[in-house]
């Protein structure tokens, strides 16, 4: 049938559209093509291959008649390949390395940064003065009564080698001031001297020797000039370490292997508050889900009863928290919940004498966590009840009731079997939902108060993935490497739960 | 219909009424304490719940303009509300734009056009939709640390680099579409084929028209959902005016800096615009979401 409206469809486009189209489907390819070599020449192989691949996929799809379904969801899929699912293994794969604030360069780069480093060399500093040369410039540099000119270079911010001549001093001079304010372009400027000295400026005033502290050996090994110290790459770790096993920074990013899952699984400090954490994500997230279904449904029942006026206003009200934006009303119980200035203490002063820690108390702060999720999540759940609850037909409460069964018993016996199979894929996605619902943890606790005597901060209310963006972006010094790994495990997690789910949306819409 | 009696229907009503008046003020306290808090004089509570001296201070600061007070002294206000709100209806308008027009044709392909692997394709999809950005967040802020370098449009504290993530939750809109695709009676398209439209023009001119309740409901799915995202824009962003209204707002309750009353105007002021459009949406929202969840 399709390929019967490609036929019908072919001649009612003129050749000039298709020519069009081509060339349009060409430049867009050759212009990835040419993203694609940028990013892999500033040294990102792996990223120019992932643009390539989408370059080359954009160019099949649109280029020839043969994929054209394709053209329709392929803008979709590259982008769900490019930002969800490569950047989930990437993460994962960092978990393997030693990425983080310590370690943030490659290889290349750090020893690059390294040899950059210079000694100057003090004892033939010479004091310099700058001197007009048409557009150009001269540098004289002075040594005791005699002194050196420069060959004229034009002070444009690039880097330029000069020689240097011994010459009288100049007629004319650009005063100090003058002088200073073309600092930065005499910065890049390297004057070399006949007996074969390069003399850099450091400073207002001098210019003196620069010297490179390292050279780099044959053997891969960095020789420090000065000291004789020597600097061996150890790719282990991701560090130049000195003879007393003492660390250079910078470092670089390395495969470290299995070394942050063993920091998780075999270091106290980490894993003790790792297995708390581990159980409250799963309190909270049940917690969390049995909560808003119980007073959801029971809100739900109670907007159904047939002799309830003003539905439609309890209704409207009671929606509310669900239709303010999340991070408002969160951060409003951030405000309402403090223990010294918050107004839900000033009226429990008031009201009972007693003003509960909710921000220093670990089980206090949990308890305020699901207090605040609750009120966030119930009015979904009732809106889904609600739905739910008119799908059950009403001449089988008739008849239980009619048998002399309480309405207690007939929802018990009738209305709630029949809604919890279409509810139970609901359910799960919910708790799967709160399993992250790292943006509540993030807006009201930020995880505190912390759990003393751990390595890592770590909190009482911290759940898996507000733990891992603590780690990697907050706090412990963006530990990219070890928040990887934590994050696999949480992808094991996720993925039981998304099998989970899908075999039960599948159960769902069969029935 | 089971005759009750009189008395217990009467008595059963009061209670009904009673347990949904208590359980309202208990919901609303929030709502009500901030709007009082948005009018009380300074940032502390200073022990009551209405205020006595009520003043605009706050109200001021929220919309951007500097408040005298009594006394002569000037406040400035301590953060770009305005802006940041601006920040993110751009953001959140470009975003599901984007997400629409990539769903809208993607549902298109996986209801009507029979290819290889769609099944597998659409089971994936749904899959891995269940995988939350939380997972990605490292990765995703060294590729645009990267890209930064290149480009600085696609690095970090660009919005660029923010749309562009956002445009990958295109997946769970492509369910709820294609729910909607396939609702459609397949006569039409047959009709529109035997007149000589390709696949293409069936999407423009058939199905386009057609699907404008379930994209509007998307449209402002999406919207909300940006609106509301912390985590991701909290890393991709850094400077204060480049923020969005999410990670922007956290700065007001600052340990060191603490905000109270200048948030609560704030909190109002961005607040009443995005609950409004949810409350006038709702109705199409709960009916669109049910209706794509079933039918998928």
């Amino acid at each position: 049938m399709t390929d019967l409206a490609f036929d019908a469809g072919q001649p009612a486009q003129g050749s000039i559209a298709t020519f069009l189209g081509k060339a349009f489907v060409a430049v867009i390819s050759l212009a990835m093509l040419y993203v694609a070599w940028i990013v892999y020449m500033v040294g990102q192989p792996m990223f120019g291959v992932i643009v390539l691949l989408v370059a080359i996929g954009f160019f099949c799809v649109y280029g020839f008649r043969r994929f054209y379904f394709a053209r329709f969801i392929y803008p979709g899929i590259a982008t769900m390949a490019l930002f969800v699912i490569f950047p989930i293994l990437f993460t994962i794969y960092l978990g393997f390395t030693n990425y983080g604030s310590f370690n943030l360069l490659t290889f290349e780069r750090a020893k690059e940064v390294i040899l950059s480093r210079t000694i100057v060399d003090k004892d033939n500093a010479m004091p310099f003065a700058l001197t007009p040369d048409g557009d150009a410039y001269r540098v004289y540099l002075e040594d005791g009564n005699t002194g050196f000119l420069s060959a004229p270079f034009t002070l444009d911010g690039t880097a330029q080698q000069v020689t240097a001549k011994p010459a009288p001093a100049p007629q004319i001079i650009l005063d100090r001031r003058a002088a200073i304010k073309l600092r930065k372009e005499l910065a890049e400027i390297s004057v070399t001297l006949p007996d074969g000295n390069v003399m850099s400026s450091i400073g207002l005033r001098e210019f003196a020797g620069v010297q490179p502290e390292f050279v780099e050996q044959p053997d891969g090994t960095l020789l420090n000039i000065a000291t004789g110290e020597i600097l061996t790459p150890d790719h282990g770790i991701g560090f130049y370490v000195l003879d007393t096993k003492e660390q250079v920074s910078p470092g670089w990013r390395t495969n470290i292997g299995w070394k942050n899952f063993d920091k998780i699984f075999n270091s106290d400090g980490i894993r003790a508050p790792m297995f708390s954490i581990f159980i409250w994500t799963f309190v909270f997230a049940v917690g969390s889900v049995v909560l808003t279904f119980g007073i959801g449904l029971l809100l739900a029942v109670i907007l159904q009863w047939e002799h309830l006026r003003f539905k439609t206003t309890y209704r409207i009200l009671l929606i509310l928290p669900y239709a303010v934006p999340a991070f408002i009303s969160i951060l409003v119980f951030r405000g309402l919940f403090n223990q010294n200035f918050g107004e839900i203490n000033m009226i429990l002063e008031a009201l009972f004498g007693a003003r509960p820690s909710w921000n220093t108390d670990g089980q206090l702060a949990r308890t305020m966590i699901l207090i605040v999720n609750t009120w966030l999540g119930y009015p979904y759940m009732m809106l889904l009840a609600m739905g739910f609850l008119q799908s059950v037909p009403q001449d089988q409460k008739k008849a239980a009731l009619i048998e002399g069964a309480g309405p207690v018993r007939v929802f018990f016996k009738i209305t709630l079997p029949q809604i919890i199979p279409p509810f139970l894929p609901l359910l799960l996605a919910s708790f799967a939902f709160n399993f992250n619902n790292i943006v509540l943890v993030l807006l009201l606790t930020r995880g505190g108060p912390d759990i003393p005597g751990t390595i890592i901060p770590a909190g009482e209310t911290d759940i898996l993935g507000s733990f891992t963006y603590r780690i990697a972006f907050l706090d412990s010094g963006t530990q990219f490497g070890l928040s990887g790994a934590i994050t696999l495990l949480i992808f094991i997690l996720v993925s039981v739960m998304a099998y989970a789910n899908f075999v039960a949306m599948r159960r769902a819409a069969q029935r | 219909m089971v005759v009750e009696n009189k008395r217990s229907l009467l008595i059963k009503k009061v209670l009904a009424h009673g347990f949904m008046l208590c359980f309202l003020c208990l919901i609303l306290f929030p709502f009500l304490v901030v709007i009082s808090i948005s009018f009380r004089e300074g940032n502390f509570t200073v022990g009551e719940l209405i205020p006595s001296n009520p003043t605009l201070e706050h109200w001021y600061l929220a919309f951007g303009w500097d408040y005298v007070r009594d006394d002569g002294t000037v406040v400035s206000p301590p953060y770009p509300v305005l802006t940041w709100m601006w920040n993110s209806v751009k953001v959140a308008l470009i975003a599901a734009c984007g997400v629409l027009a990539v769903s809208c044709i993607s549902a298109y392909a996986f209801s009507r056009i029979k290819f290889w692997g769609r099944a597998a394709l659409l089971d994936s999809l749904f899959i891995v939709q269940m995988f939350p950005t939380t997972l990605a967040l490292i990765a995703l802020y060294a590729v645009f640390d990267t890209l930064g370098d290149i480009s600085p449009a696609f690095g970090i504290d660009s919005h660029w680099s923010l749309v562009v993530v956002y445009l990958s939750g295109v997946m769970m809109h492509i369910w709820t579409i294609k729910g909607y695709f396939d609702s459609i009676d397949p006569s039409l398209d047959k009709a529109a084929s035997i007149d000589g439209a390709s696949p293409w023009q069936t999407f423009r001119h058939v199905f386009l028209p057609l699907a404008m309740p379930i994209m509007s409901v998307v449209f402002v799915l999406v919207f909300i959902g940006v609106i509301n995202d912390y985590p991701l824009a909290s890393i991709l962003l850094r400077s204060q005016d480049n923020l969005t209204l999410a990670v922007g707002s956290r700065l007001y309750l600052n340990e060191f800096k603490y905000l109270w009353g200048d948030f609560a105007a704030a909190a109002i002021l961005s607040g009443v615009p995005i609950t409004v459009v949810f409350l006038v949406a709702q109705k199409y929202l709960v009916s669109g979401l049910s209706d794509g969840a079933v039918k998928g």
